[in-house]
């Protein structure tokens, strides 16, 4: 039973994997690049790791184990989102076929401020 | 079929096919940030590799170098993204 709960944690966790490598590969621009790399990667290391926990079935691996799975969840998103915000600045270019980029003009590019778009809401009103 | 074998003749060589997939993404890549997110998927595929052979050596300390690697990996995105923001900021 156990062997079998291995062996399908960490198939899956491969195939994961595999996926975010096609991705990276095939995906036409900078950010659709990101966005699967970064969640698939996260779900197959956090299920191979699982897969090991469960292989050793110790106390000490598994709080190993869940201290690594803690770490890159937290940080995964925070380096994309962090990458991504770059890219914008430093203009890579979006996908031809792309049909809506929200943050365009929302960017104080001098400064590096975001704006939310109601400033002038806020001026018109007076307030 | 043992856990071995499975990850002997499965895991491995699809961990290792995808290595050789996104080296080819860090070569090609048209801008700087594609080379930083390739390298960034290289080491968690490291880490994943590393997994693998703690499993396939019956040794569990080589998880701690799976734990360093999160912390390379994240770091040098995050250094990157920084540094790269100032540079087209000082521009």
């Amino acid at each position: 039973m156990n062997v079998i709960i291995i062996i399908l944690l960490s198939g899956i966790a491969t195939i994961f994997i595999f996926l975010a490598a096609i991705g990276i590969l095939r995906m036409p621009d900078f950010f659709l690049r990101l966005s699967v790399t970064v969640k698939a990667t996260t779900l197959g290391i956090g299920l191979m790791l699982v897969a090991a926990a469960m292989f050793f079935g110790e106390m000490a691996t598994t709080s190993k184990v869940l201290s690594i799975i803690f770490f890159l969840v937290l940080t995964a998103p925070v380096a994309a989102q962090m990458i991504g915000r770059t890219a914008y600045f430093i203009g890579v270019p979006l996908w031809k076929g792309s049909v809506l980029d929200e943050l365009k003009n929302q960017y104080d590019m001098k400064t590096h401020e975001l704006s939310s778009g109601a400033e002038d809401e806020d001026k018109g009103t007076g307030k | 079929m043992s856990v071995d074998n499975f990850l002997n003749f499965f895991v491995v060589p699809l961990l290792c096919v995808s290595v050789v997939l996104v080296f080819v993404r860090i070569v090609k890549g048209p801008s700087i940030v594609d080379r930083v997110i390739a390298l960034d998927l290289l080491i968690t595929i490291g880490i994943a590799i590393i997994t693998t052979y703690s499993i396939l050596s019956r040794n569990s300390t080589f998880l701690d170098v799976a734990m360093i690697l999160a912390l390379i990996a994240f770091l040098g995105t995050v250094a990157f993204a920084y540094y790269l923001e100032k540079r087209e900021k000082k521009k």
